[in-house]
């Protein structure tokens, strides 16, 4: 779920069911191997939260496609925020980055790009870990509306969006619609 | 989105009683973070930026004045250390003529330690709006993080975290030694309780406050008996001066009675393990044997730990923008 916070979610559309969600995980695995030749070096690393899953998905593909294992992280970036001191800011869930990143290609997955300043803020956490050869980023949707120099290596679709608009990926898909009070 | 937010009103931590259990979880909870930046190989995030924290303790202090120095420098704040004997104190300047001009220096937050109860509260109301006040320790009263830290050595030992939402119900906690001038013993027994554990002050009468009103707690004068069924020993320091104000006839009397020695560790259960807050006083309240050879004396994890809940209190009053009250 993205921001702005607070109220209930109502959905107003699907945007994506989970069988194109899926088709759109498998692509985006195929993209990812034929980008870095194989998955020699690669690595995953998972935006808490709502990129946890969908990391487990490709890492479970990649394996399907060319067998290789590669390894799974799970980053929370709260202490790298640049919104501390303007908005509630928790580090909610666990960081932990099982291999030593340097050398590495770290595949960043999230499931939805919005103003990229989740991303910046990994970038610099990515850094604390050691230096990635590359770092790539993997994402379900790009809704758009980007306030820094940040773009997504792979996506599993692209919508337009309004800012005040709320996307939700969820096992079941992903729906557009906007929270209510 | 920025719009919605307001600043909260006081955010101070002037004793585990004022911030209430819930709290007390949260950042227990929050300090699973914390411990896991303080494993890195790079132990810092720049989570409180721009902040400036001033250590001032007006009592002596080493572990906890570094503890905390340590954990503010970990989230990339400044930080300015302030003691007693060094200072203007010293040529009659006044506490709050003090704290004003340190304030006047754009401080986010004060860590104060004092041996007087009362001190950082009364500071908390000289300082500026949106100031933090944290106790680093005040007289008799309260010693908050102390009692976070221990709470947390103990989740974390049994649990390995307090993250998921474990807490220490029904763990038998016997907490030994001079309670009465213990700081430490009144934050412990909130912390304790406030996750669930049940607690007993072991401790000649002399040595216990005159009023336990309030206290969640079961008291005993005899160790030897109580300390098979316990799971945790928490030490507490016996310190000499108890001996001239004559709470104590002599200190062979306190070893003999609550001495953790070697007889005594024997008693101890499968898996007790011994906490202390330091510094130890080796040959009183625990033996030098039992301190270097008991398989399951927590203090370094206890000093390692502290570390990471001062961070995760920092970051609770100075970082989080949650609503603490």
């Amino acid at each position: 779920m993205t921001p702005p916070y607070g109220g209930v979610f109502v959905a107003r559309s699907t945007v994506m069911d989970a069988a194109q969600v899926q088709r759109a995980l498998t692509r985006i695995s195929h993209e990812i191997i034929e980008r870095n030749r194989g998955l020699e070096d690669v690595a995953v690393v998972a935006l808490q939260t709502g990129g946890v899953e969908i990391a487990r998905r490709i890492a479970h593909l990649l394996f399907e496609i060319d067998g290789v294992d590669v390894p799974v992280g799970t980053l929370d970036v709260a202490l790298y925020r640049d919104d501390i001191g303007l908005r509630p800011v928790m580090p909610e869930a666990a960081t932990d980055i099982p291999v030593d990143l340097t050398g590495k290609v770290v595949v960043l997955v999230d499931d939805v790009l919005f103003t990229g300043r989740t991303i910046r803020a990994a970038l610099d956490a990515l850094t604390d870990f050691g230096r990635p050869r590359a770092v790539q980023l993997a994402v379900v949707i790009d809704r758009g509306h980007r306030e820094l120099p940040i773009r997504p290596d792979y996506v599993g679709k692209n919508l337009p969006t309004r800012r005040d608009e709320v996307v939700d990926v969820n096992p079941e898909g992903v729906l557009l619609g906007e929270m209510r009070k | 989105m920025t719009a919605a937010f307001e600043p909260q009103g006081p955010r101070h931590l002037l004793s585990l009683e004022d911030i209430g259990p819930d709290a007390i979880t949260e950042i227990l909870r929050l300090t699973d973070r914390f411990v896991e930046v303080n494993e890195r190989s790079i132990p810092r995030v720049p989570a409180l930026r721009g902040k400036t924290i001033a250590t001032c303790f007006f009592e002596d202090s080493t572990r906890t004045r570094m503890s905390f120095e340590t954990a503010a420098k970990r989230l990339s704040a400044e930080v300015l250390n302030f003691s007693a004997g060094s200072s203007s104190l010293s040529k009659g300047e006044s506490l709050r003529d003090t704290i004003e001009t340190i304030g006047a220096m754009g401080v986010d937050a004060f860590v104060v330690r004092h041996r007087s109860s009362g001190v950082p509260e009364q500071i908390s109301r000289w300082v500026g709006e949106g100031v933090s006040v944290l106790n680093g320790g005040d007289g008799w009263h309260s010693h908050p993080t102390q009692g976070l830290l221990d709470a947390y050595t103990l989740v974390e030992h049994l649990h390995g975290g307090a993250g998921t939402g474990h807490r220490l119900d029904g763990v038998r906690i016997g907490i030994v030694g001079d309670v009465r001038h213990s700081r430490v013993a009144r934050s412990d027994v909130t912390a304790f309780a406030a996750m669930g554990a049940q607690v007993t002050l072991i401790a000649p009468s002399t040595l216990l406050p005159a009023s336990l009103e309030g206290w969640p707690v079961e008291v005993t004068h005899d160790f030897d008996a109580i300390l098979p069924d316990l799971d945790v020993i928490a030490l507490l320091r016996v310190q000499r001066e108890r001996l001239a104000d004559g709470l104590l006839p002599t200190m062979q009397d306190y070893v003999e009675g609550y001495g953790l020695d070697a007889r005594r560790a024997d008693l101890m259960g499968q898996g007790t393990v011994i906490i202390h807050p330091g510094p130890v006083v080796r040959g009183i309240e625990v033996t030098s044997e039992v301190l270097e050879t008991h398989p399951r004396v927590l203090v370094q994890r206890q000093v390692a730990n502290g570390v990471a809940v001062r961070m995760a209190v920092l970051f609770w009053l100075l970082g989080s923008g949650v609503d603490i009250t």
